[in-house]
């Protein structure tokens, strides 16, 4: 079954600064108080240029990459799966969720610091840490677990002042002034509220750097990822997973539009121009669908026995990356809009105009929608097949797939569906799923 | 050639050999608790009966849910291309491809070459597999064997709403107390049971040329349920069990369709 390299591969080289990025990230967090700054949490795909308006101290935690965080280690996410199910949330709701209720409920956080005082993860030695209470709420709803999730966090810490925007106006290709500015006047209601809970007075000139520090993170991810049509990929997907996290942690921060702009996005540049590969004996190339089982992402290194590559998916691919459709008709990175931000009200509205676009929202309005996009990616990244993952664990990203799944197979791709569960591992059958990657590679005829 | 097929199922395996694809042996064992032992033993029962040694064959393909458990074999290969490589192989027309057995239920399409197009597998649920038929038997007192023949004798049709082995059982403990026929929950548990399973099969779709194969293929009661709840007739082979055995054996011989 293993098969010989056809191309040259090597390590990442910006995969110890991506690793440090994230650290720092729940290490700042964590301390911000012991230095007065401000702690706040939210959605990953929250509008997070607002609170960094209230200066360079403020830290936020994001929850979806946090509840993936403590998927990742096992033992700590059964037990804050235990404690959450103790406390009468059932297993059907979203994963992440559950993993985020339990943390609090047992009072852990998945990082501390180990015997030499290095902030490290529990899984590597760090000693108990409790979980840090963040001092606000800041949260968008898109998807109906979003606002409710972070309710319960605020009832579980004893109240904690919440604002939501309500950001579900429909599909890009509907998008008016009027929807546009329905978001836009939540924003500045929030940044108000934002004044009130904190004491601070809001920074106009930091909201400005952080828009575009935001347009930057999510234009140059999409760039990364289109150089990712190259045969072969200079990056496979679970490389992938721990480099688009850092935009799900935090989109509009300078550190991670910076390495993304100048650090990542030159090193694929490069792997495509030596013909790189992540994959030395590519030969099939597949996609996979919305987030995978994070303790079991060795499925995606079993794909590579069989010299196939899962090249991303619109999950990792428009989770974070804006796109746009090009002159010659593929898609491409999203054009920075090219404008001077001379006041709130004209910064917030660019901003919004642009975020309203995430691929990801899309099919919330319509799997049709998510079904062309696929089908795009699938043509223009010349893959051979289509892995969905029927998530259980997030009902959001789910739902669709099964028409998903019909509109590839009518365009041509053949689609392997497994059952599984990002974030709880106890709805995930790693044998099974296997077998069924066994079947698939004779399908496609990698093996 | 001399081919070897070996398909170390949940509950059996099942060996065939091919001697220029013609079947010329084939055995079957209960895989129990010493699989590799007990797959050790139905080749050897095989190989006697083919009157051949092991150093006579040319190559072994393993299958099955324990295919690496075999005692030796050349290279794996999944049921749904077993599957289908057997169905073609002993009805050339066949495109769909059901296989229920003792753990699993699986459908394919394929085409006249045995490849799989597209492919289902019922997952973590015994409802849609032979484990539901066995514990619904002992549930009902009735040994196995007569389970199927006894639901054609139904005289009702009595809806089953789980969709789930434990609560299943609980619906037939009810159906117990309401002096419901052991007939008529017969049907029940394999109306149920085909219901899951076309479900599955129209998933990715089917033809008129069904072929049933898998352990459960042999239960008269379930085929008739199928039958009905997919409108059509499946066909089922002599053997049903050995399905995936034989297309192990093709595999290894490189079979492709054709006689």
């Amino acid at each position: 079954m293993e098969q010989e390299a056809l191309y040259p591969t090597e390590k990442l080289k910006c995969w110890n600064e991506a690793k440090q990025i994230r650290m720092k990230y729940y290490q700042d967090y964590a301390e911000a108080r012991n230095k007065g700054g401000i702690r706040w949490a939210g959605g990953a795909w929250t509008f997070d240029a607002i609170p960094a308006g209230l200066g360079e101290d403020v830290y936020p935690i994001t929850s979806e990459p946090y509840g993936a965080t403590i998927a990742f280690d096992k033992d700590l996410s059964l037990e804050c799966m235990e404690a959450a199910e103790k406390e009468g949330y059932p297993r059907d709701l979203c994963s992440y969720m559950r993993n985020y209720w339990g943390s609090i409920l047992i009072d852990k956080y998945p990082f501390g610091y180990n015997d030499t005082g290095e902030f490290v993860a529990r899984f590597q030695g760090a000693k108990p840490l409790g979980f840090p209470k963040p001092d606000f709420i800041w949260q968008d709803h898109i998807c109906c677990s979003h606002a409710k999730w972070y309710q319960v966090v605020s009832d579980l810490e004893g109240g904690i002042p919440m604002f939501t925007v309500d950001n579900a106006v429909g599909p890009a290709n509907e998008l008016t002034d009027s929807k546009i500015k329905f978001v836009v006047e939540q924003l500045k209601d929030g940044i108000k509220f934002l004044e009130k809970v904190t004491g601070r007075e809001y920074d106009d000139g930091l909201l400005f750097k952080a828009i575009r520090n935001h347009f930057v993170s999510t234009s140059k991810w999409a760039e990364i990822c289109a150089l990712n049509k190259a045969i072969p990929a200079p990056l496979d997907e679970k490389s992938i997973y721990s480099l688009y996290v850092l935009g799900t942690l935090q989109k509009a921060g300078k550190q991670v539009a910076d390495f993304y702009e100048k650090t990542l996005l030159p090193e694929i540049k490069e792997r495509v121009k030596k013909g790189i590969a992540a994959v030395p004996n590519e030969r099939f190339r597949v996609m996979s669908d919305t987030q995978p089982p994070w303790s079991f992402l060795s499925i995606f290194r079993y794909l590579e026995k069989f010299g196939c590559v899962s090249i991303g998916s619109l999950y990792t691919f428009g989770l974070i990356g804006q796109w746009e459709v090009k002159k010659d008709g593929t898609w491409g990175p999203k054009t920075i809009p090219d404008v001077e931000f001379s006041s709130r009200d004209q910064a917030l509205y660019e901003y919004v105009k642009y975020e309203l676009h995430k691929p990801e929202w899309q099919h919330f309005y319509s799997c049709h929608l998510k079904s062309d996009m696929m089908i795009r990616i699938a043509r223009e990244w010349k893959l051979n097949g289509v892995m969905l993952h029927y998530n259980r664990g997030c009902e959001g990203l789910t739902v669709g797939i099964a028409e998903n799944r019909l509109a590839l197979l009518e365009a041509g791709f053949p689609v392997m569906a497994f059952e599984g569960n990002n974030a709880d591992e106890r709805e995930f059958d790693e044998a099974r799923t296997k077998a069924k990657i066994n079947a698939f590679m004779e399908t496609i005829g990698a093996k | 050639m001399i081919t070897m097929g070996i398909d170390l199922g949940a509950k059996n395996v099942k060996v065939v050999i091919l001697k220029d694809n013609k079947v010329v042996a084939k055995s079957n064992v209960l895989a129990g608790f010493e699989v590799t032992k007990n797959a050790q033993k139905a080749i050897d029962m095989a190989l006697k009966k083919a009157g051949i040694t092991k150093d006579d064959l040319d190559k072994v393909v393993s299958t099955g849910a324990g295919e690496k458990l075999a005692p030796f074999y050349d290279e794996t290969k999944s049921m749904v291309g077993c599957d289908s490589l057997g169905a073609v192989y002993l009805h050339p027309a066949t495109r769909s491809v059901i296989d229920v057995g003792a753990e699993e239920g699986r459908g394919m399409r394929c085409d006249e070459t045995g490849k799989v197009l597209d492919f289902e597998v019922n997952e973590k649920c015994a409802a849609g597999a032979g484990a539901f038929t066995e514990a619904m038997s002992r549930a009902l007192e009735v040994p196995l064997e007569e389970f199927g023949a006894l639901s054609l004798k139904a005289t009702e049709e009595i809806p089953m709403n789980a969709q789930c082995t434990v609560f299943a059982e609980s619906e037939v403990v009810t159906m117990v107390h309401n002096k419901v026929s052991k007939a008529n929950m017969a049907k029940a548990v394999h109306d149920a049971m085909a219901s899951r399973i076309s479900s599955m099969i129209r998933k990715i779709g089917f033809n008129k040329d069904v072929l049933l194969v898998g352990g459960v293929a042999k239960n008269v009661g379930f085929v008739e349920s199928l039958n009905k709840d997919l409108e059509l007739k499946v066909v089922v082979p002599k053997d049903p069990e050995y399905v995936g055995a034989l297309g192990a054996a093709l595999a290894a011989a490189g079979w492709k369709g054709g006689k």
